[in-house]
């Protein structure tokens, strides 16, 4: 198991680097670069541009390097925590992304939290009770929540937290909180205005969630062992748990890879009906002003999170169902 | 006669379908006495199992009992209870379930949760019926792991069970049905899926367990042979309901009822005259067409049809061990297999599960290719080696062998008609235009004795023997020399058995065809083949006509694997002492002659009329013929 988790880490590596040459490329793939989008802005917007300060800002950030150097420039300082410099912030990029990442980090898991809360005891029920009015119920609401558009039922929401409870619209905080440091106020009022977008996010999610719970179950319930375990006496609810929930829960394990890089960059569009301070909204701006080091240090981000969460679902997978962990693969 | 242990009346159950009600249980009437063994006979769909399942209170979701009694009278207690009166999840049904009566069932490996371990698995129910401390549970468990057979009983309580070979695992399901000793064991098909000589020792253990334990015992099963050697009392079911019941000397000196009498007709039997045959409980007719008139000219040549030379395949299992153990073992599947089958004959490949039958069969239809050795194949115009045949080559050669796999169910895909099934061959191989193909499909079917009216359904309204006379015409469509039919009767019933059996036995008379008929029941292939070659772990050990293999066999594991076969006869009954004594399939226990390690040499010990035995080098022939 050592051995198999630092061979994983290890052909993580050049899995890693493959990536990041991908991304740097597409990123340098559209003509120009931040600069030359800049004068553009200025110039349309009829301001003179002062073309020495221009030189020195392409020879500040490298920009005339060849690209391969702009490369390694890069890489070496990913590798030292130098993340770069954003040109559209005019700060550093870790400062850009610090506050944000926390916020989006937070909402993410409180609707990863949710999601599972709520799809659990309901995918559980429904399987157990096929074809039941509540299995019929639970699945048309669930349907609705998974047809309804996100960004529509941002809009409901917002207008039904203002109107009841008093709720600002939009953000993540009241306006007086914003860019102040954290006191409990602030918290509360996180906390506030957290669960509309957790809802939002994590309606259509739960709603997936539940049908394939659903259908996991459903398989095993029919399984030769679960009636072996009903031979042996055992009731109903224990049965349930020992045997056919914990095989089903191997899907849900595969799927904590998938769920990671979804903390980053999931929900941009509620994201930017609700106006929340996360990463997402910022990843598509900065891709659109070709803000290179930013939406590099974004696509790495991802990058790694994938590979890790990946790493994590098979380490998971491995500890949860011997048969991964014993068997041996026939190599031919 | 003392108060029966259970006492089944009238017993009707239902199923709900989408169609409506179904009852699958007409009102159906047993005793079972304390300590005794009764078997239940029937074919699959006669309603066997959901007696079994009303009994223990584990009826799908979709059945129901809708009158009579099962009066359980507990010997321990002293209680009587009706469990038909009691809702399938309550607490004194819980408690006799898994305590007082328990169940084994058909599939060892299906039956038992992969992710836990066998220890967790037996000790549940001794943990949930008896109020015992965690390590007198364990200590008890491993106790009964050593009783039905475990080597090393400590060892096993932490194993998984896809690490056991499958006769372990049903050790390990039993020890399981056993650990709170019931009064009543219910074992559905105990050993349907096992090998015949494990299949011996399964039997022998439950004996053993039985009188040990003084329990009774309800064996359902199809197997004439099983009964004869478990039962006293028979119970013979069919259509859900009780045609006969009696005890085993009354019942198989004088069946009563036409249906058992056909099935006692329906199974083969060692000895029967090579003009007998067997007489399946519903004949089926077939037909010739004109494609397949005259026997090809093929069956007038003599000499082989098919030169089999020295095969080898090694198999790599690579093992991926917790804590960095990377370990890979090598394992020698088919190891100098040498055979050859005469145009007209048939050949059967008889041995265990796992003994690298299947492996031969697929590196002759070229899914493997051996690491050496040679097949060659005698079409008329001099020998074809398959290994030396480029892809348009091989494509014309395949034309002349086809296979006919073990399990009809996956053999035919689910989403073809039966006419698109028996067609692609046809298709693949261009023979004719739509029209033609139409006529050979239908043909086709009147062969094998369906009607091709059916040719529009679907595989899954069919039934396992008409889907395996379906893989049949589909085997038969490209009028091949050279039948490959792998354990082609073994997923079925008895009495489907027999009409799969002599359909098979008519057309390679009257087509001129050959057959590799690999099996493990040797009744079957003593019924069928006409010489007969015996497989362990990869070699091949014996090889004789059929007459000279069953009356005069000369390897103690020909021996052991026919000493194994329960014989549908009160008379024959098996000897377990012998089948341990003979060595069964553990190289290790036989006489050292036919003792072969890596580094011995061995040779094949000619004993005249092409009966051949494969014994070390310096063996003497007195030695091997004692």
């Amino acid at each position: 198991m050592l051995r198999y988790t630092l061979r994983r880490l290890l052909t993580m590596i050049p899995t890693l680097i493959a990536i990041s040459i991908i991304v740097f490329v597409i990123i340098q793939l559209p003509p120009g670069d931040y600069l030359e989008s800049h004068i553009a802005t200025m110039q349309a917007q009829g301001e003179s541009v002062d073309q020495k300060k221009i030189a020195f800002l392409r020879e500040q950030y490298g920009l005339d390097q060849p690209m391969w150097k702009q490369y390694l420039t890069w890489a070496t300082g990913f590798v030292q925590g130098d993340l770069g410099y954003s040109f559209e912030y005019d700060l550093p990029v870790t400062e850009v992304v610090g506050d944000r990442m926390f916020l989006t980090i937070l909402i993410s898991v409180v609707t990863i939290i949710f999601t599972w809360l709520i799809a659990f005891p309901i995918g559980i029920y429904s399987a157990t009770h096929q074809y039941s009015w509540g299995d019929y119920g639970l699945t048309f609401i669930g349907f609705i929540g998974l047809a309804t558009p996100n960004f529509l039922l941002a809009l409901v929401m917002l207008y039904l937290a203002n109107v009841h409870f008093g709720t600002s619209i939009g953000g993540l905080m009241d306006p007086e909180y914003i860019d102040q440091p954290w006191s409990t106020a602030k918290l509360l009022s996180v906390l506030e205005h957290l669960w509309i977008p957790v809802v939002v996010i994590g309606t259509s999610g739960t709603a997936a969630m539940i049908r394939r719970l659903r259908a996991n179950l459903l398989d095993e319930l029919e399984k030769q062992y679960v009636t072996t375990g009903r031979a042996k006496g055992l009731p109903p609810g224990k049965l349930l748990r020992k045997y056919p929930l914990r095989m089903a829960l191997n899907f849900f394990v595969a799927d904590i890879g998938n769920l990671l890089p979804g903390i980053i960059s999931g929900a941009e569009v509620v994201a930017v009906v609700l106006s929340l301070p996360t990463t997402g909204p910022l990843l598509i701006a900065s891709l659109q002003s070709q803000d290179m080091y930013l939406a590099g240090s974004f696509l790495m981000f991802l990058a790694i999170l994938t590979v890790i969460g990946m790493l994590i679902s098979d380490l998971l997978l491995a500890m949860l169902d011997p048969r991964i962990r014993l068997q041996g693969a026939p190599a031919k | 006669m003392s108060e029966p242990l259970l006492s089944v009346r009238d017993l009707r159950v239902v199923f709900q379908m989408a169609t409506g009600e179904i009852e699958a249980l007409h009102g159906v009437d047993f005793d079972i006495q304390p300590g005794s063994t009764v078997a239940l006979v029937g074919e699959s769909g006669s309603g066997k199992s959901v007696t079994a399942q009303a009994v223990m209170g584990i009826l799908p979701a979709n059945a129901r009992i809708t009158s009579g009694q099962l009066i359980f009278n507990d010997p321990l207690s002293g209680a009587s209870t009706d469990i038909a009166s009691l809702p399938a999840d309550s607490s004194q049904l819980q408690d006799i379930r898994g305590g007082r009566i328990s169940i084994i069932f058909q599939e060892p490996m299906v039956s038992l949760s992969p992710l836990h371990t066998v220890g967790d698995q037996v000790s549940e129910a001794l943990f949930l019926h008896h109020d015992v401390t965690r390590a007198q549970g364990m200590e008890q468990t491993e106790a009964m792991l050593e009783m039905v057979g475990f080597p090393n009983p400590a060892r096993a309580l932490r194993t998984y069970p896809f690490e056991l070979s499958g006769g372990l695992r049903q050790r390990a399901m039993i020890a399981m049905a056993l650990v709170c000793r019931p009064s009543l064991l219910i074992a559905d098909e105990p050993t349907t899926a096992l090998d015949v000589t494990v299949q011996a020792q399964i039997l022998n253990l439950i004996r053993d367990l039985q009188s040990e334990l003084k329990m009774a015992l309800l064996l359902i099963t199809h197997d004439l042979g099983v009964v004869a050697n478990m039962a006293q009392t028979v119970v013979v079911m069919y259509h859900g309901r009780i045609v006969e019941s009696g005890t085993a000397v009354d019942l198989f000196k004088d069946p009563g009822h036409p249906y058992l009498s056909a099935l006692f007709k329906a199974v083969p039997r060692f000895g029967m005259a090579a003009s007998e045959r067997l007489v399946p409980v519903r004949t089926i007719e077939h037909e010739l067409g004109e494609h397949f008139q005259s026997p090809a000219s093929q069956a007038l040549q003599t000499g082989p049809l098919l030169d089999v030379r020295h095969l080898c395949k090694t198999f790599t299992i690579r093992g991926t061990g917790l804590f960095g153990r990377n370990e890979s073992t090598r394992v020698k599947a088919v190891d100098d297999v040498s055979f050859s089958i005469q145009r007209g004959e048939c050949l059967g490949l008889v041995g265990e599960s796992g003994c690298g039958k299947t492996t031969v069969s697929k590196i002759l239809m070229r899914a493997l290719s051996p690491d050496s050795g040679s097949v060659e194949f005698h079409d008329g115009q001099g020998p074809v080696n398959l290994f030396g045949l480029d892809d348009d080559a091989m494509m014309a050669m395949r034309r002349k062998m086809q296979l006919i796999f073990q399990d009809p169910f996956s053999s035919l895909s689910p989403r073809m008609t039966v006419f698109d099934i028996v067609r692609e061959p046809l298709v693949i191989h261009q023979r004719g235009d739509t029209a033609s193909q139409r006529e050979l499909v239908q043909e086709l079917m009147r062969l094998v004795g369906l009607d091709p009216r059916f040719l529009s359904r679907y595989p899954h309204s069919f039934s396992g023997g008409q889907r395996q006379r379906i893989s049949i015409a589909r085997a038969l469509a490209l009028q091949p020399q050279l039948l490959i039919c792998d354990e082609p009767v073994s997923a079925l019933d008895v009495s489907i058995q027999a009409q799969v059996l002599n359909l098979l036995k008519d057309l390679k008379a009257e087509l001129g065809l050959t057959y590799l008929f690999i099996s493990h029941n040797l009744a079957v292939i003593d019924y069928i083949a006409d010489r007969v070659a015996v497989m362990h772990r990869g070699r091949l050990v014996e090889m004789a006509s059929r007459d000279q293999l069953f009356s005069n066999p000369a390897h103690p594991y020909t021996r052991s694997l026919l000493q194994a076969v329960p014989h549908p006869d009160l008379a024959k009954p098996l000897d377990f002492e012998a089948i341990t004594a003979s060595g069964g399939s553990d190289p290790t226990q036989w006489p050292t002659a036919f003792q072969l390690d890596a580094d011995s040499d061995s040779q094949w010990l000619d004993l005249g009329q092409g009966h051949r035995v494969r014994a070390r080098t310096n063996a003497n022939p007195g030695e091997i013929m004692q």
